[in-house]
C-alpha cells in the first residue's frame, strides 16, 4: 500500500526549503522503489519545525521537523516511511503540546488536508454549513451570526451580524461581498494561512454571506505579497465553479454567486475598508468620509458586506456546528476564538487558534517558548503596527478586546510579534511615524502631516534638543492625530508612539513622570 | 500579449483599472510612460487620473525593473529578528540602495512592509519567492539560486 507523505505547501514552509524538500523525496522515493504518496498540504502551524514533513501511519500523522532537503536521504534510510525513529521525528503530530493544546475551530482542516481538493474539504465537515444555510432565509441567517456573537476578526470587532443587518436592510438592485485579504499588519498571518491552507472555507463563508443579503457578486481583495495565496484561491475557484458551488444555480438551489480575486498593490492603507473600495473601483486608495457606512453605500455605490478573511472563514463554522457551539468559547463579550500569530522575537513562532482570555504571557512563554534570542522579552507589539507595545507588567493581560481596551492597547487581527532587550523603542516609536508617513494616503491633515512632524520631533526627542518640550508637543499632536484623523491609520498611530513613551521613557531620555 | 490587447481583454471588468496595471506590469515588468495615455483613452479616463494610480501604489513601477525583482522586509516583526542589520548587508552586497538596480541589471533591490512570513523573520522575497529566517549566509544562497534561475 502507498504510505502517504505530506510536505505543505504554505509559503513559511516554502521560505524554508519545503519545495526542494518535497522534489528530493519524490526522487528518492523512486529512486528506492518505495510507493508513496506526496500531498501538499497547508502548514500546522507550527512555524519554526518547518517544513514539517508528515507520515501517515495507522496511530496516526507522524511528524519530522525541521527537514532539509539534505536530511531525506537519511530519513529514508532510517525508514522514515514506515515512521520509524529518526532525530527529526516528533512523534504524532497532534501530540505536540503546541498543536494539542489548541483551540482550533476555524483552523480546524488547515495543515491537515489538502488545500485544493474538493474532496478533501467535503469529506472533512466542508460545505455543510452553506447545505445549512441553503434552508435558512436571509433574515434567518443573520440571526445565526448575531446569535454566535461574531464580530470582525480585521480589528475593529464590529459585530458582524448586525453589519450583515444593515446591508440586508438597505434596499438595491444589486448588492456585493467583498472580502478584506490585505493583511498587512506586520505580524499577521493568518488570513494568508487560511486562503494557502484551506481556500474553500472562505469561499463557503462568502458564498454564505451572499445568500444573507442577496448578493450576487463578490471579491477577495488580496494583497499582491501573497502570491502563493493567490495561487491557491484561484484553484479552489475554478474547482468551486465545476462542482457547481460558485456561479448562477449554486447546488440547484436557483442562487447566484460570482467569486473573484482581485490583486492588490502594495499599499497598507488599502486595508482600511472604505480605501479599499476605493481601489477595487479602479482609483487611488483614498480612504472616504463615514457615513455613509459601506454597508449602505459600499462598493460602486451599493450596499457591500466587506469582512476580513478569518471573520468570513469563521461563518461556515457558526453553520455547520450551530450558534451556541461558538459562542460557549471566549469570555465576556469577545465570543469565539482568535487564531493568534506568534512573531518576531520567539523561539517557536506559529499560528495559535484559542479561545478569548488566554493570557499574553500563556501566549509568549507556553507556547511561544520565550525569545529566540535567548534575551529576556521586554516589549510586546499587539494589534500590528497600529497597536500598542505591551512592557512585562502588562503580559497577564487577558487576549479579549475589552482587556486589551482597557490598558490603552488593541487586540487587532491577532498579531504579537516580541521584542528582546535589545530593542530601542525610541527608534520603535520613531518608526511608527515614519510608516504612516510612507503609507498614509494623504486625504486629511493630521495623519500626512502630522505623522512627518511625528518623525522630526522624535528625532529632537532623541537629540536631546529641548527634550521636554517636545515630549510635550509629541503628546499635543498625538492627541490632534488620534481625534482629528479620518481613520484608523492616523487614528491608531498613536498608539505605539505614546504605549513605547509611556512604558519605556528611559529610551527616550525622560525620568518615568514623563520629563 | 501587447499593451493593447492586455487593454482589451479586461476593460469592461468593473473597476479594470488594476488589473489593467497587473496584466502590462507581470507582461512587461513596469508600466511605461507612453501606456498611460493608452490606458486612459480606452477606459475613458484622463491621463492625470491614471498617473494618479500608478504613482499611488508603492507596486507599480515606470522603469524597467533588472532581471529579478528582490524585496527585503521592513516591517517590526522583522526588525525584531535583526532586519536592519540584513537590510544594510543586502544593500552591501547589491551595491545599491532602495529602488535601484544593480550594474549588471540582475536585481533591483525594494523595500516591502511585511511579507506575512513573521514567525520566520526576517524574510526577503525574490520574484515572488519567500525565503525566511534570512542570515548573510543564507542571503549569499538567495542571490545565487536566483542567478541559476537566469
Amino acid at each position: 500500500m502507498k504510505t502517504a507523505v505530506y510536505v505543505p505547501r504554505d509559503s513559511s514552509a516554502l521560505s524554508m526549503g519545503a519545495e526542494s524538500v518535497a522534489r528530493t523525496i519524490r526522487t528518492e522515493a523512486a529512486n528506492r522503489g518505495v510507493e508513496i504518496d506526496l500531498i501538499r498540504n497547508g502548514s500546522r502551524g507550527m512555524a519554526w519545525l518547518e517544513p514539517l514533513v508528515e507520515v501517515s501511519t495507522p496511530k496516526g500523522r507522524v511528524a519530522f521537523g525541521p527537514v532539509s532537503a539534505k536530511d531525506v536521504p537519511g530519513l529514508f534510510e532510517a525508514g522514515f516511511v514506515k515512521a520509524d525513529a529518526h532525530s527529526l521525528n516528533l512523534g504524532l503530530t497532534e501530540e505536540i503540546p503546541y498543536f494539542k493544546n489548541q483551540e482550533r475551530l476555524t483552523f480546524a482542516r488547515v495543515g491537515i488536508t489538502d488545500p485544493v481538493s474538493l474532496p478533501d474539504y467535503t469529506n472533512s465537515g466542508g460545505f455543510v454549513g452553506l447545505a445549512n444555510a441553503l434552508k435558512l432565509s436571509g433574515e434567518q441567517i443573520i440571526k445565526e451570526v448575531t446569535e454566535s456573537g461574531l464580530r470582525g476578526r480585521g480589528g475593529a470587532a464590529f459585530p458582524t451580524g448586525i453589519k450583515w443587518k444593515t446591508a440586508y436592510d438597505a434596499p438595491a438592485d444589486q448588492k456585493y461581498i467583498v472580502c478584506n485579504a490585505d493583511e498587512g499588519d506586520s505580524g499577521t498571518f493568518s488570513d494568508r494561512m487560511v486562503m494557502e491552507g484551506d481556500p474553500f472555507l472562505l469561499i463557503e463563508g462568502m458564498t454564505i454571506a451572499s445568500l444573507a443579503i442577496g448578493a450576487t457578486h463578490g471579491y477577495i481583495y488580496l494583497r499582491s505579497e501573497y502570491p502563493h495565496a493567490e495561487r491557491a484561491l484561484n484553484e479552489a475557484i475554478a474547482t468551486a465553479y465545476q462542482e457547481g458551488y460558485l456561479g448562477n444555480d449554486i447546488r440547484g438551489s436557483g442562487k447566484t454567486f460570482h467569486l473573484e480575486v482581485r490583486r492588490g498593490a502594495g499599499a497598507y492603507i488599502c486595508g482600511e475598508e472604505t480605501a479599499l473600495l476605493e481601489s477595487l473601483e479602479g482609483k487611488r486608495g483614498e480612504i472616504r468620509y463615514r457615513p455613509p457606512l459601506p454597508a449602505v453605500a459600499g462598493l460602486f455605490g451599493k450596499p457591500t458586506i466587506l469582512n476580513n478573511v478569518i471573520t468570513l472563514a469563521s461563518i461556515p463554522t457558526i453553520f455547520e456546528n450551530g450558534p451556541g457551539f461558538y459562542k460557549n468559547h471566549g469570555m465576556g463579550r469577545s465570543r469565539g476564538t482568535l487564531p493568534f500569530q506568534l512573531a518576531g522575537n520567539l523561539k517557536r513562532g506559529g499560528l495559535v487558534e484559542k479561545a478569548f482570555g488566554i493570557t499574553l504571557r500563556e501566549l509568549l512563554y507556553d507556547f511561544g517558548g520565550g525569545s529566540y534570542s535567548g534575551r529576556p522579552i521586554r516589549a510586546v507589539q499587539v494589534g500590528g503596527p497600529l497597536g500598542a507595545y505591551l512592557p512585562e507588567s502588562q503580559f497577564d493581560t487577558p487576549m479579549d478586546y475589552e482587556s486589551f481596551t482597557a490598558v490603552r492597547a488593541l487586540l487587532g487581527h491577532g498579531g504579537l510579534v516580541a521584542f528582546d532587550d535589545t530593542v530601542d523603542m525610541a527608534r520603535m516609536a520613531r518608526f511608527a511615524m515614519e510608516f504612516c508617513a510612507n503609507e498614509s494616503c494623504g486625504k486629511c491633515t493630521p495623519c500626512r502631516i502630522g505623522s512627518t512632524r511625528g518623525v522630526e520631533v522624535i528625532d529632537k526627542i532623541i537629540q536631546n534638543r529641548n527634550r521636554e518640550a517636545n515630549v510635550e508637543l509629541l503628546h499635543d499632536l498625538c492627541d490632534v492625530m488620534l481625534n482629528g484623523s479620518l481613520c484608523g491609520l492616523g487614528g491608531l498611530i498613536p498608539y505605539p508612539v505614546l504605549s513605547a513613551v509611556r512604558h519605556f521613557p528611559q529610551d527616550f531620555g525622560i525620568a518615568r513622570n514623563g520629563k | 500579449m501587447t499593451v493593447e490587447e492586455i487593454i482589451e481583454g479586461l476593460k469592461e471588468k468593473p473597476g479594470a483599472l488594476l488589473p489593467i496595471l497587473h496584466g502590462i506590469q507581470d507582461q512587461l515588468g513596469y508600466i511605461p510612460v507612453e501606456a498611460v495615455p493608452v490606458i486612459a483613452r480606452e477606459l475613458n479616463l484622463t491621463r492625470a487620473d491614471v498617473h494618479g494610480v500608478v504613482s499611488f501604489y508603492h507596486h507599480f513601477r515606470s522603469h524597467a525593473p533588472g532581471r529579478h525583482v528582490m524585496q527585503v522586509c521592513q516591517a517590526e516583526s522583522c526588525q525584531a529578528m535583526g532586519g536592519v542589520a540584513l537590510t544594510a548587508h543586502v544593500k552591501k552586497q547589491l551595491g545599491v540602495d532602495f529602488h535601484q538596480t544593480t550594474k549588471d541589471k540582475a536585481f533591483t533591490l525594494e523595500p516591502v512592509y511585511c511579507l506575512g512570513n513573521c514567525a520566520l523573520s526576517p524574510a526577503v522575497m525574490v520574484d515572488g519567492n519567500v525565503y525566511g529566517r534570512v542570515t548573510p549566509e543564507r542571503f549569499a544562497q538567495v542571490v545565487e539560486e536566483a542567478l541559476e534561475d537566469r
